[in-house]
């Protein structure tokens, strides 16, 4: 057996290539930046390239130690959008009058996020510890995804009731726990799925040749369903409502391989959605934006000047800095995509979607190489809920889906966000390292801990 | 579980697909149409913005673009000169404003494309200047205006509301343009959005109506200039032909009506170019009833009524009665009634007299060029038709001389030169001023220039066009004369 066994190559070494590699496209970015808006090199712009390569440094050494085989493309794609979105940041905040430091702020997230990255990786050594409390996570993940509901910390902004607030001296500092809850959500779900997943997939009866499930094992499907009804009703946001049932569903069609559950949920959200369009005026009012938002343009304003920015790029964009994306009211957060597809353009629009598009590739790719199904699951709930949220918030953006309040991953600013995708990113490469460590290794080490077992001891005597 | 992850990866890169298709398509399909959006700031900001070419008199410019430190970069401006010649105001009927709130007029209005360098006949220097990140350049437009006639005009208006239009006979070329009182359009084209609106409220409230161009935008009875068409009219039909061709002059009672014409023109027959010299109503009423309504119309349209003539600025067409009877047209045929004309038409009236009869279509855009100097675009005279024969003319041309030698049109009088004219008191109702016109040319300069005053300030008596207005024509005649002696 051992002489077949694939051993994948570590490439650290291309991962450092990338690295800078992305480390010098966002630091030419703020370079450009400056040029264009006052015409000169900006003094501080070895401090960002310093900060650039530390960060990179820190995260290259540590993944190099602790995740020798972790996949190479996701970590410079993150550390990309990572840059590209504080550098789209600084910009806006130098379109504002008095200038805004808001990517300042944003950078020390990134800190902050990055400092996360590297605990996850030391404080967790192999992936299957997660596996262990199924329940207690699916509880806090749901606590979290209706948080935001409570009275008292619940805050509606912008027509969403997606955020909590927390006032610590005299400040209120928001975020969205369903960054949060996204990530707890997806380890709750493979847990409990690994657990269920033969009970789950036991044939029921076939209708026009798709097995549909049992009755009775509908519970778990119907239970989120509800859940993401709740999200859509309350919280009033489509794109998260869609964001976990969406996983879900997904997950548990990963986890039984029956094409009936994917199929059902298609049909429940879509039921689900069209009520929730016909009962309740705020999902009529972000379709009405949505199909005609030029009916009223005071009410769709941020629709309508977010996609006059985005038709004023045109193919290949303004050029950084030449753009008006501070036009659409949040820029910087929900319509950062607006303000990239202004200043870089369709072509700058299509090479962000693609980045997303590749980190989600290699997720599922280390999916699908990991031998066993929790990691199956974890990395494949990872890298979904991530195209879902893309998805969603660009497609809302760029009037493919009714607009949603969704962040952009690792571009919008906003700290708890960056905090959650990065601790995910941290989770899928680990799982990445174990789909591509060499199988001897681990049973190597099988043999090393027969080797610690108590040996009996045979007297000298007997010989 | 690898099959379902592999359905789960094509359905996640449908969905990036999707995005993908969804941008390109609205790239190709939707975006283009944002662009002439109202609401759409950004294209206009950007337009507002451009820093446009200059518009010259000459080689001085009357409009210009000045670098600001503000969002937009760049503030239109216009010459201000001084009291005596506020330059601003007496080019302002031709450059228009070009404001943020109020949009564009004149010039500034019908030129942007060249302006701002966006016309298609410019469309190769902008890929040139795209590509190689080149600022925005607009081009130049040189106007065929006469800054000493526009000075003259204006000085010789002195402030009273009236119009000034000088056309070179031979080609149609406007030497001045001039509508007072006028408008200073930098108070509209100010970055201060206060300050524009204030203005903007000011100028529309004005009773003055200093934003109205006389000259061009305004119709007004012609009054007794007008009976140059009608003795064009009645020589091109054979009712009378030649000046020296007897006409009745004694009293006359219009048709089915009780409305006489009288005047003492110098007997009961006189000759044509008496009729004219003395400007007799008699005379024209019955000439004006025997050439008829119908042919009155066509004659008019010959020199240009009923079609707008002047597409680089905003103008309006001059109007003649379509439909008259026979007292109306009496009316008519000296100029009252539902007669109706802009100082620019009676301006092209005296300009196809003095040219032998042909209309030339007037124009004020003499050259376009980029700021390289390569023209794209140079003025062709273009003909709009001969209104009478050259032997017709030439008989309205010597009675016009006769007017300014021995009739009312004395004060136009220039020594040396042939100066022909003809006045107009135009009485609008009792209870008001009459309107003052003459028309006039001189010979040796291929100029005609009509001047206009909408309120006489005396009361109507025949020589009040003579009086008041031949003189703002010989001013201008005079200041051309000065320019090519």
């Amino acid at each position: 057996m051992e002489d077949q066994v694939v051993v994948y190559r570590k490439r650290r070494g291309t991962e450092a290539v990338l690295m800078l590699f992305s480390v010098l496209i966002c630091v030419a970015a703020y370079i450009l930046i400056h040029l264009d808006m006052d015409n000169e090199i900006p003094q501080q712009w070895p401090w960002a390239l310093g900060i650039g390569l530390g960060l990179a440094v820190i995260v290259h050494v540590i993944v190099r130690v602790r995740l020798p085989y972790a996949d190479p493309l996701i970590l410079p794609l993150v550390f990309l959008l990572n840059g590209l979105g504080v550098a789209m940041i600084h910009r806006l905040d130098l379109g504002t009058n008095p200038v805004m430091h808001s990517a300042e702020l944003q950078l020390v997230w990134t800190g902050i996020a990055v400092a996360v990255f590297v605990l996850v990786l030391v404080f967790l050594p192999d992936y299957e510890v997660l596996n262990r409390f199924p329940y207690l996570l699916f509880l806090l993940g749901m606590f979290l995804l209706l948080m935001p509901m409570l009275p008292g910390i619940g805050q509606e902004k912008f027509g969403a009731r997606i955020w909590i607030g927390v006032t610590i001296g005299g400040s209120t500092y928001s975020f969205q726990p369903a960054e949060l809850a996204k990530i707890v959500l997806v380890i709750a779900f493979a847990a409990y799925l690994v657990e269920k997943k033969d009970v789950l997939a036991a044939a029921g009866t076939k209708v026009l040749g798709i097995e549909i499930p049992r009755v009775r094992d509908l519970g778990p499907i119907l239970l989120m369903w509800l859940a993401s009804l709740a999200v859509l009703v309350f919280q009033k946001d489509l794109g998260t409502s869609l964001l976990f049932f969406g996983l879900f569903v997904m997950m548990l069609y990963v986890a039984t391989g029956q094409a009936g559950y994917p199929i059902l949920g298609v049909f429940l959200f879509a039921g689900g959605a069209y009520a929730g369009y016909l009962f309740f005026g705020h999902v009529q009012a972000r379709v009405d934006a949505w199909l005609n938002p030029f009916k009223d343009f005071d009410t769709n304003y941020q629709v309508i000047v977010g996609q006059f920015g985005m038709a004023y790029g045109g193919a290949t964009g303004t050029g950084w800095g030449l753009g008006r994306p501070n036009m659409t009211p949040l820029a910087k957060t929900d319509f950062i995509v607006a303000a990239f597809g202004e200043e870089l353009g369709v072509a700058g629009l299509a090479a962000i979607i693609l980045i997303y598009a590749i980190l989600v590739a290699r997720g599922l790719r280390a999916a699908l190489g990991i031998q066993e199904p929790f990691g199956k699951l974890l990395a494949a709930g990872l890298s979904f809920v991530f195209a879902i949220q893309v998805f969603t918030i660009i497609g809302g953006v760029t009037r493919l889906l009714p607009l949603t309040g969704l962040t952009t991953p690792f571009l919008s600013q906003g700290g708890s966000s960056l905090v959650a995708n990065w601790a995910m990113t941290a989770i899928l490469l680990v799982v990445t390292h174990y789909a591509r460590r060499p199988m001897q290794v681990r049973s190597r080490q099988r043999v090393r801990s027969l080797a610690m077992d108590e040996t009996q001891q045979i007297p000298r005597a007997a010989l | 579980m690898n099959r379902p992850i592999r359905s789960v990866s094509v359905v996640a890169m449908l969905l990036f697909a999707a995005l993908l298709i969804n941008v390109s398509a609205n790239y190709m399909l939707v975006w283009d149409s944002y662009e002439d959006s109202p609401y759409n700031r950004r294209v206009l900001d950007a337009r507002f913005s451009a820093p446009r070419g200059p518009i010259l008199v000459g080689n001085a410019e009357i409009a210009s673009t000045k670098k600001v430190k503000d969002s937009y970069g760049y503030l239109r401006y216009y010459p201000e000169g001084d009291e005596e010649y506020p330059t601003a105001k007496i080019y302002a009927p031709v450059t228009g404003y070009y404001s943020y709130l109020y949009g564009a007029s004149g010039l500034e209005l019908t030129q942007s494309a060249q302006l701002t360098g966006e016309d298609s006949s410019q469309f190769l220097d902008w890929i040139v200047r795209k590509l190689s990140g080149k600022q925005e350049e607009g081009s130049i437009v040189e106007t065929t205006l006469n800054d000493k006639a526009q000075k003259a005009a204006w000085k010789a208006l002195d402030g009273r509301k009236g119009a000034v239009v000088a056309i070179d006979t031979k080609t149609g070329a406007i030497r001045a343009l001039v509508s007072s009182p006028s408008y200073d359009p930098n108070e509209l084209d100010t970055h201060d959005f206060d300050a524009s609106q204030k203005a903007w409220a000011k100028l529309n409230s004005d009773v003055d109506k200093p934003m109205n161009n006389r000259a061009t935008r305004e119709v007004y009875q012609p009054g007794s200039t007008f009976k140059l068409i009608t003795a064009a009219a009645a020589l091109e039909n054979g009712i009378v032909k030649d000046g020296d061709s007897e006409v009745e002059s004694g009293s006359y009672t219009l048709p089915t009506s009780s409305v006489v014409f009288s005047g003492n023109c110098g007997g009961d027959k006189i000759t044509l170019t008496q009729a004219l010299v003395t400007s007799c109503n008699p005379a024209f009423g019955r000439l004006g009833v025997e050439v008829g309504a119908e042919k009155l119309v066509e004659q008019a349209a010959k020199f240009g009524f009923g079609t707008e003539p002047l597409s680089e600025i905003s103008s309006v067409a001059s109007k003649f009665p379509a439909k008259a009877d026979p007292p109306q047209t009496a009316m008519s045929a000296i100029g009252e009634f539902e007669v109706a004309a802009t100082p620019l038409q009676m301006a092209m009236v005296a300009a196809a007299i003095q040219n032998g009869g042909e209309v030339m279509k007037p124009y004020l855009v003499q050259r376009i060029s980029t700021q390289d100097l390569r023209d794209t675009y140079v003025a062709k005279p273009q003909s709009m038709g001969q209104a009478l024969t050259p032997a017709n003319a030439q008989t309205l041309r010597d009675a016009m001389v006769a007017v300014v030698e021995e009739g009312t049109g004395t004060a136009a009088r220039i020594k040396g030169y042939e100066v022909g004219g003809k006045t107009g008191t135009a009485t609008v109702s009792e209870s008001r001023h009459p309107y003052a016109w003459f028309v006039s040319f001189v010979s040796e300069e291929n100029l005609a220039v009509c001047a206009f005053l909408e309120d006489a300030g005396v009361g109507t008596t025949e020589t009040t066009g003579g009086r008041l207005a031949a003189p703002i024509a010989k001013a201008v005649m005079q200041a051309m004369i000065k320019e090519n002696p």
